[in-house]
């Protein structure tokens, strides 16, 4: 598909199909529309052309076996939520419109949080959270859906040591169970001892597939090194003109 | 303007005094005996404060406070063109329910036009507020000088929505904003976890299936609902305090969304209680403004005393925090160089005589044993955190000192623990001192 | 002799109609800099919280000397500033409501403490203060033309003109004296704090101009028509023109032209239109403004909706010739120098071909009879043109950019209209094995 954000395109032709039971890091320099995929497979940004399919069908019928677990900026941490609140979001849809949060998705709420290593955590403020406990908050919010595929933006910006451990055990875990992640990461140099298989991102695919095969010098500059200014100029002309902004 | 100037201004002493209501009055204005309107009026001006304060927690967290503002003010035009429809269509111009229909209609066209400017062109959310707050209103003010031209005395009512007339507030009223009340805490209670998920987080919202544009249009439909109800009771310059101020004093005292709506409601009930029967008891004050006064006292209490978020408490651990660091600083030099005496000030070798950690007041004071256990322990982990940063952390000897002074403070007994194994692990010999003050 | 007609208007009209002015532009140069800041709504919650001021100023000192009132209402918009600030940071409360909270308390006071001023028998007019009394600024004007500018004339001049005109002199003065800084702190406060101007000492100066542009409009206009003032003018300039200084003139223009336009309309509309009395001018005022914004939305050359959709429009009708050419050179490659426009038709992405062919043969581009096309010696040259633009994309997305083959041609078709540079490039064969037209100059 090719994504276009405030019209701008963004993504070029980007056509990708993701292996089951495999941790996928999607790499790029900034800006190169790695959020924006995600944003895209999931339907919070339309595509400008082609299409999104899970399992064969669209995204609105694949809902429930889909996890989310988006930047942490995205967030005022000084709502008025606990570390259980937030991690009980995760049921609502399961529990329904209009019908109250009870006892047992509470329990599962919690069990999850304990997953993650902040029981003690749960009543307190998300404000009154570390960063990197606020991003395991998140994690264990994605984890209560019990989701087969997880979307994940940018979980390891910013955290501690510790918190990035608990993070890659869970992920290791969810690939035992046969379950696909999907994680815009943002640190090279982890990608092969983390992830099995990799999306090079720079306004399009330059390379996808297995770790080992595809992470290489060569793929690596493309994507890093050689800005592509001129598909980038493309790009805000295409904008502009797509808006009736007058041509510079 | 053209005041005249008054012969005095400060009313006398006696004037006050004779103004004073009577305890007796008190009693009864409180506790519903007053007389009928101005018990229809206190429960009125109760449940107005209870939907606008649940309606305005809602605002709050969807950080919509302002459009509210703009929404009264649009009301302003729907109002005075009702009213010359009406008239000219030959129907009681007066009617509330007419006038409160062009109210909404209008309302809802400002947050109409806000959301146009917002999408089609590029000015940002606080000028389209801004503008249509403004035009519209302007717009209404017109009317009104067109109205008020045709010199029908039937004018003069439409002052009120601008600053309110609380005091004529009748059965109906009341009924109408309990409705009102009940339709916002049934919304509350039914939709309590949608409205949350996406304030909080629009984006996961989106994709667990709750669409935000659906939240945003109950919210803004609530919002109206309160705004045009209430604008004959307090006016529309006055409304918008009641949606914000209630929720943003409620979250002094809360972290918890559900809470945030209960007390909301409570102080906004509070407000409307207090404010109007302080308004029936003293005369010719008006009750809109009294009300206002009341929700913002609260605020100012909350913001002061409350225990978690208040200034106050913020000052006092902020303080003794402070004071922590001051006596640890002191027990610890005075443990290691105990023939070394500082100039410290009288209060901090109060505070430590006064808790036992010193025997004497004067700066040459020397350490009791519990000053000597607590110095000691300040002073191993002050060694230990330096130990630490120097063979685990890798940081230049120079560096230490920096780093440590603030954590030490924050040392725990199990933090210990594992920093002496890790200085164990990495090979490092602990220092034989340290070894020695393991207590 | 003045003539009775001008002495009518100088009388009546001349003094409103400055105040107006006065107003309209001083608001209107302040307001740039708030909108561009994204704190119009400061103008807002000042406005609203002057009230307090001015009424307790009246109250105690028993006089409406502007300074008296100047000086309340100043005090009351340093204090709702302040106050502010300190709810926003010692109360972490967010932005809208900490305003909100403020402004509408100390508007509370000003409506408690008003009632009180009415119940002593000092009358002072509430309604006055949200839309101003304009039309009074009433002034004996003199009979002859010498006695015009004598001393005696000015100094019975309403003090409520004086104070706004001195109110704008000192507006103009600021803007010209702290136009740099002003420029920098809007913008990019990091940025001027490491240039030596403090960003915090330009936002309070500004504040405190707000305040000021709005207590000394207040007796005239009213709050309302301060609030319209400091956002609309601005907010239509910038919907006019990129450039800061081309934003602050023109402002001004629309300023000035919306306080006459609505002055005129809220004094002669009446009669016009058959109706008894004149309208509230600071009203008519705002609302010409708010006009001004809608109309600068709509047909803003640069900005506005009828430009956009009609460079759209352009942008359409080139594409689809471009397309059209585009189409004819490739089947003149493949050996059909002529083709018929059936056979053009399903490859064409447009609603109505005729009206393409029409468009094209207009350029020159084309010949065609009912049933065939075919290019030109100018045709063929855009057509190369075209071809070339395309083909060099495609070699660029495949080799730069990794796009797979299948797809280079659908991206490159968008691309070939655009006016940005072609890819640099010397190669001859596209990736699909074509040839690339040869530069032409």
């Amino acid at each position: 598909m090719t994504v276009a954000y405030h019209r701008k395109p963004v993504l070029w032709d980007v056509d990708y199909d993701a292996p089951p039971g495999s941790l996928v890091a999607i790499v790029g320099p900034n800006g190169a529309g790695k959020s924006t995929f995600i944003k895209a497979c999931l339907g919070l940004i339309p595509a400008a052309a082609g299409t999104v399919e899970f399992w064969g069908k669209p995204y609105k019928h694949a809902r429930a076996k889909i996890g989310y677990v988006p930047q942490r900026e995205t967030v005022d941490w000084d709502f008025p939520v606990s570390a259980l609140d937030v991690v009980c979001m995760g049921l609502y849809r399961k529990i329904g419109w209009f019908k109250p949060v009870r006892k047992i998705h509470r329990a599962a709420a919690m069990e999850s949080l304990d997953r993650m290593g902040l029981a003690d955590y749960a009543n307190r403020q998300i404000a009154q959270l570390s960063g990197g406990q606020q991003q395991r908050v998140f994690l264990a919010r994605a984890l209560v859906q019990n989701a087969d595929l997880y979307f994940m933006d940018e979980p390891f910006a910013g955290v501690d040591a510790a918190t990035e451990a608990a993070i890659i055990d869970v992920l290791r875990e969810l690939r035992k169970q046969g379950k696909t992640v999907i994680v815009v990461h943002h640190d090279l140099q982890t990608v092969p001892t983390y992830f099995d298989h990799a999306m090079l991102l720079n306004m399009r695919i330059v390379a996808a597939g297995p770790v080992s095969e595809i992470f290489t010098d060569e793929n690596l500059h493309k994507t890093y090194g050689g800005r592509l200014t001129l598909l980038a100029e493309a790009s805000e002309a295409v904008a502009r003109a797509q808006q009736g902004q007058p041509t510079k | 303007m053209n005041p005249t100037l008054a012969q005095s201004v400060t009313p006398s002493l006696k004037q006050v005094h004779d103004e004073m209501p009577s305890l007796r009055e008190v009693f009864d204005t409180v506790t519903l005996q007053s007389g009928f309107n101005t018990n229809a009026v206190i429960v009125a001006a109760t449940l107005l404060g209870i939907a606008a304060g649940i309606i305005g927690a809602f605002a709050l967290l969807r950080k919509r406070s302002l459009t509210a503002d703009a929404l009264s003010h649009a009301t302003l035009p729907g109002i005075t063109s009702a009213f010359l429809i009406a008239s000219a269509m030959g129907l009681n111009a007066r009617s509330l329910p007419v006038l409160l229909l062009g109210a909404t209609i209008s309302g809802i066209l400002g947050v109409v036009c806000i959301h146009l400017i917002l999408t089609y062109t590029r000015l940002r959310e606080d000028a389209a507020i801004g503008i249509v707050l403004s035009v519209f209103f302007g717009i209404g003010v017109v009317l009104l000088s067109v109205i008020q031209s045709t010199a029908t005395s039937s004018a003069a009512g439409l002052n009120h929505f601008i600053y309110g007339q609380t005091a004529a507030m009748l059965t109906n009223d009341a009924i109408l904003m309990g409705a009102i009340a009940l339709i916002a805490a049934v919304i509350a209670i039914l939709a309590m976890k949608e409205i949350t998920i996406v304030c909080f987080n629009e984006s996961f919202a989106s994709v667990t299936g709750i669409p935000a544009s659906l939240i945003d249009g109950l919210i803004l439909a609530l919002i109206v609902l309160v705004t045009v109800s209430g604008l004959q009771a307090v006016g529309l310059i006055l409304i918008v305090a009641m949606l914000i101020i209630p929720p943003a004093a409620a979250r002094f005292w809360t972290d918890r969304v559900r809470m945030l709506i209960i007390l909301s409601a409570l102080i906004g009930a509070l407000s409307g209680f207090v404010g109007a029967s302080v308004s029936a008891l003293l005369p010719r004050k008006p009750a809109g403004a009294v009300i206002v006064l009341c929700a913002g006292s609260i605020f100012v209490i909350s913001m002061l005393a409350a225990p978690a978020r208040g200034v106050i408490a913020q000052l006092i651990r902020h303080a003794r925090l402070r004071l922590r660091i001051a006596i640890d600083h002191t027990l610890e030099s005075k443990y290691e160089y105990p023939e070394q005496h500082k100039k410290r000030s009288f209060s901090l070798r109060a505070f430590l005589r006064v808790k036992g950690y010193t025997d004497s007041l004067h700066t040459t004071s020397a350490l009791t044993q519990s000053g000597i256990a607590r110095g000691r322990r300040v002073r191993r982990n002050h060694m230990l955190w330096e130990q630490y940063l120097i063979s685990c952390a890798d940081i230049a000897p120079s560096h230490v000192d920096w780093s440590v002074d603030q954590v030490e403070h924050i040392l725990d007994e199990d933090l210990i623990t594992r920093l002496e194994n890790e200085i164990r692990a990495s090979g490092h010999h602990l220092d034989s001192n340290l070894q020695e003050t393991h207590s | 002799m003045i003539s009775e007609q001008l002495r009518q208007y100088i009388s009546f009209d001349l003094f409103p109609l400055t105040s107006a002015i006065c107003v309209a532009l001083s608001c209107g140069l302040i307001g740039n800099h708030l909108v561009l800041r994204r704190q119009s709504m400061m103008g807002d919650a000042i406005s609203h919280a002057v009230l307090p001021g001015l009424v307790a100023a009246f109250l105690l000192a028993s006089s409406r000397s502007p300074m008296v009132m100047f000086l309340g209402a100043g005090a009351s918009a340093l204090v709702t500033v302040g106050l502010i600030e300190l709810v926003k940071r010692l109360g972490r409360v967010e932005p809208g409501a900490a305003m909100g909270v403020v402004f509408s308390v100390m508007f509370a006071l000003g409506v408690l403490m008003l009632e009180q001023a009415a119940a002593d028998h000092v009358d002072l007019d509430a309604s006055c203060v949200l839309y101003g009394q304009l039309e009074t600024l009433f002034f004996v004007a003199p009979a002859q033309w010498n006695e015009l500018f004598s001393v005696d004339t000015l100094t019975h001049i309403p003090t409520q003109v004086s104070t706004l005109v001195g109110l704008t002199i000192i507006v103009i003065t600021f803007k010209i004296v702290f136009h740099k800084e002003l420029r920098i702190a809007s913008f990019d406060p990091g940025l001027a704090t490491t240039q030596g101007i403090h960003a915090g000492f330009i936002t309070v100066l500004l504040m405190i101009m707000t305040a000021a542009c709005a207590v000394a409009s207040f007796e005239a206009v009213g709050s309302i028509l301060v609030i319209a003032m400091l956002i609309c003018p601005a907010s239509t300039a910038r919907l006019c023109t990129d450039r800061l200084s081309t934003q602050i003139k023109l402002s001004a223009v629309f300023a000035i032209s919306a306080a006459i336009i609505g002055y005129l309309l809220a004094s002669f509309a009446p009669e016009m239109l058959d109706m008894p009395s004149s309208l509230n001018a600071a009203g008519m005022i705002s609302v010409v403004a708010g006009a001004q914004v809608a109309l600068a939305a709509v047909a803003s050359p640069s900005h506005g909706l009828i430009a956009k959709s009609r460079r759209q429009r352009e942008l359409r009708k080139t594409i689809d010739i471009e397309d059209l050419i585009g189409l004819l050179y490739r089947a003149k490659e493949t050996g059909s120098p002529r083709s018929t426009i059936s056979s053009i038709t399903p490859a064409m992405n447009t609603k109505d071909i005729n009206q393409t062919i029409t468009n094209a043969a207009r350029q020159g581009l084309i010949t065609h009879t009912d049933t065939t096309l075919e290019l030109t010696e100018s045709g063929l040259q855009t057509g190369a043109k075209i071809i070339r633009r395309h083909r060099l994309w495609e070699g660029y997305l495949v080799d730069q950019a990794n796009i797979r083959l299948d797809n280079v041609h659908d991206i490159a078709e968008q691309l070939e209209h655009l006016p940005t540079d072609e890819p640099d490039s010397d190669i001859q064969i596209d990736p699909h094995g074509r040839p690339v037209p040869p530069q032409t100059h």
